[in-house]
């Protein structure tokens, strides 16, 4: 598929190789041609090809819808998670973005609670774990209620929208100096504490999922690199939402377990 | 296959659950309370920069006022508590607030680290082997963890220096804040090190103003942008008051000819309060 003004560029990929979660690991250099108009993950899936065909073992990369909604993909390019395009996860990134002869330094995401698996896998169970402390809301089985049952307010439902957008990728974590989840655990408190349906939840949710972060994630300093990497441009914003939340949280638990 | 969870790569965390301390102490157990810490005693120790800096600035009224002010610090509310009562009130709530500061940093500094890969620089900030571009992160920002440590080391140096005269040995006057400020700021060294402490400081404050406002959740659509411009006009008014006072000692715009009072006369003191007294 040749959108007529395509040409080849050649780069030189310079990418992380991690034989397993316990090896040191190091980066290997491979030249590719390729169209500007492949995406970035099909032009790894190219040099994948020539490294098989090569009898070498290609290099593991996550990736799934390839359409940038699942949160799958996601790897350091170039110092940057998800590389240099602005709000654009690394499926959605092509290779008109960069120039013939460029070199492209590509590095898995990396934060203590992000182990490598295998280059540029990394595992991001964490994420699911701060989900699982409180990261929904709980519903009765019985029949289905009336559609639209529940009145929201529009702004509460654009700002819960805008929340909901996460598609927890890790980029956030990745890029923060202090690897701190803020930004996720942020959109994901705030997607229900906005909305009528989360009301029941909201405190116990907003106690128990900052915890869980603070078990595998660092402390946020504000230095605002997550909404710079974040493929959702989710505001920081939900993360002041957050903190305040929390300390609130901390007194109306007490207060709803007959403490105070 | 009913279990697809691989034992193998499950990430174990990288600390774990504390027992909880009674309320309202928890809050401080966790990094998010931590900050909440950070940002109030910020609040505090940013006021008292202001005011230190502006109540500094009696200096240009000369020597005599320079005293009165002193004098006044001391004798706050003197008709109701004790000389110095005040004074020694606020100096125990900024020690108290100073080491909350500075224990919440350097704990949530390894909090981070522990966070990060083993593979961490100076400060705790990660590393990527093939190198990082910062895009939001200012200068500013990253080097919160080298501009604290230079103010708290100045922040000795300078009470030695100008409450506790330690350099200054018998050159120092109590009770001549003018003479000693003149006295210490006219030598180069002085003057150098005082405005690359000033300048640590207002960078300090040009991100931890800002930076208060998210940790607290101070935070609404419609003054959002104004938050930017007051941690700024903060840290620029701060910036231009405290460094004035060693430009201006080098100077000559404080110094030590014609003086009413000579500094070197054993009654400066009273001489000072008596032309206090006199304007």
């Amino acid at each position: 598929m040749s959108t007529g003004n395509a040409e080849i560029i050649n780069v030189t990929i310079k990418v992380w190789r991690q034989n397993g979660p316990s090896d040191d690991g190091h980066f290997e250099t491979y030249d590719q041609a390729i169209t500007t108009d492949a995406s970035f993950l099909e032009m790894l899936d190219l040099l994948n090809d020539s490294l098989n065909e090569q009898g070498l073992e290609p290099i593991a990369f996550e990736s799934d819808c390839r359409e940038g909604i699942c949160g799958t993909c996601g790897v350091m390019i170039n110092g940057r998670a998800h590389g240099p395009q602005k709000a654009t996860a690394t499926c959605q990134l092509h290779m008109r973005e960069f120039q013939d002869g460029d070199e492209i330094v590509v590095e898995p995401f990396r934060a203590a609670g992000f182990p490598v698996i295998r280059d540029l896998a990394v595992d991001r169970s964490p994420l699911d774990r701060i989900i699982e402390a409180g990261g929904y809301i709980s519903v009765n089985t019985g029949a289905a209620s009336d559609a639209n049952l529940t009145p929201v307010p529009k702004d509460a439902a654009d700002q819960a929208f805008d929340a909901a957008a996460c598609i927890g990728c890790g980029a956030c974590v990745a890029a923060c100096p202090n690897s701190a989840a803020q930004l996720f655990t942020s959109a994901k408190i705030g997607h229900l504490a906005l909305l009528p349906q989360g009301q029941a939840e909201r405190w116990s949710r907003t106690e128990e999922m900052v915890e869980v972060m603070e078990e595998f994630f660092g402390s946020c300093t504000n230095h605002g690199e997550c909404h710079e990497a974040c493929p959702k441009e989710i505001s920081l914003d939900f993360i002041a939402f957050m903190n305040r939340d929390y300390v609130k949280a901390k007194i109306k638990n007490r207060a709803l377990s007959g403490q105070a | 296959m009913a279990q697809t969870t691989n034992e193998r790569y499950r990430v174990t965390p990288v600390r774990s659950k504390k027992r909880s301390w009674p309320f309202p102490l928890n809050i401080y157990q966790t990094a998010v309370g931590r900050k909440w810490v950070m940002a109030l005693t910020g609040i505090g120790l940013i006021g008292f920069v202001l005011i230190h800096m502006i109540g500094n600035l009696h200096v240009y009224e000369g020597p005599a006022r320079m005293h009165e002010y002193a004098e006044s610090l001391r004798t706050l509310a003197s008709g109701i508590v004790p000389k110095g009562f005040i004074l020694w009130l606020l100096r125990f709530g900024l020690l108290v607030m100073f080491g909350l500061h500075l224990h919440s940093a350097i704990t949530l500094k390894n909090f981070s680290g522990h966070s990060s890969n083993t593979a961490t620089l100076v400060g705790g900030a990660k590393k990527y082997e093939g190198g990082r571009d910062h895009i939001a992160a200012g200068y500013a920002s990253r080097t919160m963890r080298w501009t604290g440590p230079i103010i708290a080391l100045f922040l000795f140096y300078h009470l030695a220096d100008l409450t506790w005269g330690w350099w200054l040995g018998d050159d120092f006057v109590p009770g001549d804040p003018y003479h000693n400020v003149s006295e210490s700021l006219s030598s180069l060294p002085v003057a150098i090190l005082y405005i690359v402490a000033n300048v640590a400081l207002a960078m300090h404050i040009f991100h931890g103003a800002w930076s208060m406002f998210q940790s607290l959740g101070v935070n609404n659509p419609k003054y959002n942008h104004l938050r930017r411009g007051l941690a700024t006009a903060l840290a620029g008014v701060i910036l231009v008051g405290n460094l004035s006072f060693p430009i201006f000692a080098q100077t000559g715009l404080i110094n030590e000819d014609n003086r009413e009072c000579p500094a070197s006369e054993i009654n400066v003191v009273e001489c000072l309060a008596e032309q206090a007294e006199g304007h």
